[in-house]
């Protein structure tokens, strides 16, 4: 553990860290209650790089001393101080561990097998992915449905990685194990959990 | 943890503080005068930190049990930022320590702290444990051996 | 089967105002202080916060005082109460080896290195209540003594290890399981095992500590070493680099020595039970010990035979505010719950009678045939 790390990560936090988290909550299980709604976070929280805002702002509210986070990318000592400060979360390289996961845009989808996915008796102990991707409406149009739609709902993500629909797929018929996954780009996001069926169009 | 990077001087106040009375430190602190303002950047607050103990008092860790704690961060103008964690729940000496902790960072500040707070903290808490020590010390068993008939 | 029924609640409004007054009783009658309460009930307060597994003694106070000196009750208070408070971090291990004492004896050495050291106990009093306790009288200030060494006192279980005459501690820095975070699994391990009887009923705990003596579960124990007194409170802070001093509580720790068991290879040695426990609580830190150690029965190829070598019967029944919860639910309403019950039997004696009218006319209307 080094103390070498900017003061910029003081900053930034909650300035009222019990409404300011009690927001982010309420948008955030609205979003997983609506898949593939967009919900904008506002400017709660000011993460470092490379945490989009959104994600910031998720894991300022959820995260905290029982929450292992993982990152996927190697450039993130300033948002993992930032991290560590405001939530106590501690970081570790463990996937399986990893209550949050801070994937890399385009991440691989072949290596989520290694986040936990909950086992039989608590399907809860799984990882929640926060995949940054390039906009949220400009891309190829997906199909949803599943619980929290009604009949189908789309979404339009650009930057998604290879493979991702067939990878969320797999995930879906893991039910009710798996993981849930945010996809996040600037202050918004959308909640796509182990439930939620995709379909390219 | 290295303990290597652990700048004692620094470690020394802190714990001096948080073993403090929190009157005397409160009269320590104002007596000081004019301070330079510090801004919160995180708390006060109050949570819990889990205790822990070790098997056989040398063996693998176990949890003990939970105590309260107060925590405190904040910044001076100039840059300087300072932290505070203490036992109980004590939001203003948890800013009080965070705020001579940011200052003490501060070369013109450092003596001063040292001298009118540290050094008063740490004899109130030596002079404290002396008397504890010796009361107990009052209390030790004398043995001594009666005569035996066996010689 | 629970339903929800509304009504009562003047009643309940009206129960809560007199129990307020009750508590507070005779008003010609100094209203308690928190002070007076954690000054002079002490004992009280450390029990509070050894089972309601949360140190701080102005907490313990208020729950003690608003229990009014129900202290399962005030516990409850203070468990209730930590589930509000977000958990920062964990302590670096306490290190009782550095503990300043302020009662340290031995059953097992009259000549200790450190000493036997009394300190305020209620032992060698004749258990006759004092008169001078009906007024508030002046008490005289302890006596003091120089100390002529501060080195700390040895746990006697070292002293012993040097010999390897004792099974030794096997130091780790393992992470141990939390049950207030996971839930248990059988079987667990020792770690686990020493948080629930850390948190545990008193009167449990002696009475099954108490169980093993008597032969249910016996180990032949001695107590190697009691010490009460203040130990420092160490935690990293990530955010400084380095760890901190927060603090200092009091624990009591008591050392039972068991009886010796060796293996092929092994020379006989003894063996050991542990207790640790908030406060000034040397009752159920030795009742600690004794149960730690029954329910070692597996590591030492003993039989579980007795209630106190039974680790998922211990562990279920230890916390006492799981118990009183289950026990006190059934004075809440269970009318519903109750009717099924009573139809049942009802039908039950409606079938019993008619099947005896049955029986009996049976053979008549043979017989008038």
């Amino acid at each position: 553990m080094t103390a070498q790390v900017s003061t910029q990560i003081y900053e930034g936090g909650f300035s009222d860290p019990v409404f300011g988290s009690q927001t982010v909550f309420r948008a955030v299980m609205d979003a997983m209650a609506n898949p593939g709604r967009v919900i904008d976070l506002g400017q709660l929280t000011q993460a470092p790089a490379p945490l989009e805002p959104a994600a910031g702002a998720v894991l300022a509210a959820l995260a905290d001393y029982d929450t292992p986070l993982c990152f996927e990318a190697q450039n993130n000592a300033d948002a993992a101080a930032w991290l560590t400060f405001h939530t106590g979360a501690p970081v570790t390289a463990d996937r399986a561990n990893a209550a949050f996961a801070v994937l890399v845009s385009r991440s691989a989808v072949g290596t989520w097998s290694d986040f936990a996915i909950g086992t039989s008796s608590f399907p809860d102990r799984s990882t929640t992915l926060l995949l940054p991707v390039e906009d949220l409406r400009s891309g190829k149009r997906l199909t949803l449905n599943g619980p929290g739609i009604e009949h189908a709902a789309d979404i339009a993500p650009a930057g998604l990685p290879e493979g991702f629909a067939s990878a969320m797929g797999e995930n879906a018929k893991l039910f009710p194990l798996g993981f849930d996954l945010l996809l996040v780009c600037g202050s918004e996001l959308i909640a796509l959990p182990r439930t939620t069926r995709i379909m390219e169009n | 943890m290295s303990s290597s990077i652990v700048p004692t001087k620094r470690k020394r106040m802190l714990d001096a503080f948080a073993a403090c009375d929190p009157v005397l430190l409160s009269e320590r602190y104002h007596a000081l005068g004019d301070l330079p303002a510090a801004a919160p950047v995180r708390g006060p607050e109050i949570g819990m930190i889990m205790l822990r103990g070790r098997a056989g008092g040398g063996g693998a860790p176990f949890n003990l049990g939970e105590a309260s704690v107060t925590r405190a961060s904040v910044k001076l103008a100039s840059g300087e930022v300072g932290h505070s964690l203490i036992l109980g729940r004590n939001a203003r000496k948890a800013q009080i320590v965070a705020h001579l902790d940011a200052l003490a960072q501060r070369s013109e500040w450092a003596p001063r702290i040292e001298q009118d707070v540290v050094q008063p903290a740490l004899a109130q808490r030596d002079a404290e444990r002396k008397r504890q020590a010796e009361e107990t010390e009052a209390t030790r068993v004398d043995f001594f051996t009666m005569v035996r008939g066996e010689d | 089967m629970y339903v929800a029924v509304k009504g009562g609640e003047a009643a309940i409004n009206n129960a809560h105002r007199l129990m307020a007054d009750r508590r507070r009783g005779d008003r010609n009658v100094p209203g308690l202080t928190i002070e007076q309460i954690a000054g002079q009930l002490a004992l009280a307060v450390d029990r509070v916060m050894a089972e309601g597994s949360l140190y701080d003694p102005d907490l313990a106070a208020m729950a003690v005082r608003q229990a009014r000196g129900d202290l399962i009750e005030a516990i409850f208070l203070l468990r209730a109460y930590r589930t509000t408070l977000p958990r920062f971090n964990n302590s670096t291990p306490i290190d009782t080896a550095t503990m300043r004492i302020e009662r340290r004896v031995s059953a097992t050495y009259k000549d200790i290195p450190g000493g036997q050291l009394l300190g305020p106990t209620f032992d060698y009093t004749h258990r006759l209540i004092d008169p001078a306790m009906t007024e508030d009288g002046p008490v005289e200030p302890g006596h003091r003594r120089p100390v002529e060494s501060d080195a700390c006192a040895p746990r006697v279980t070292d002293i012993l290890n040097g010999e390897g005459l004792i099974e030794p501690d096997v130091f780790s820095n393992a992470e141990p399981s939390d049950l207030t975070r996971e839930p248990t699994e059988y079987p667990v391990d020792r770690d686990l095992r020493l948080q629930a009887l850390a948190r545990g009923d008193e009167g449990f705990l002696l009475a099954l500590g108490y169980s093993t003596q008597r032969g249910y579960g016996r180990t032949h124990p001695f107590v190697g070493e009691i010490r009460i007194g203040m130990v420092d409170v160490e935690i990293d802070m990530p955010e400084l680099g380095f760890a901190v001093t927060v603090g200092s509580v009091r624990v009591t720790e008591c050392q039972m020595v068991s009886q010796f068991k060796g293996s092929a290879g092994v020379k006989p040695r003894f063996t050991r039970g542990y207790g640790l426990v908030f406060g000034h609580s040397e009752r159920k830190a030795m009742a600690m010990s004794l149960v730690d150690r029954a329910l070692r029965a597996d590591e030492f190829d003993e039989q579980r035979l007795a209630p106190a070598q039974d680790e998922e019967f211990v562990l279920e029944h230890c916390d006492n505010v799981q118990s009183t919860g289950f026990v006190e639910h059934l004075k809440l309403p269970h009318y519903v719950d109750f009717q099924a019950e009573l139809d049942l039997l009802r039908q039950l004696h409606e079938d019993t009678t008619t099947a005896t009218i049955d029986d009996d006319q049976a053979p008549l209307s043979e017989a008038a045939q």
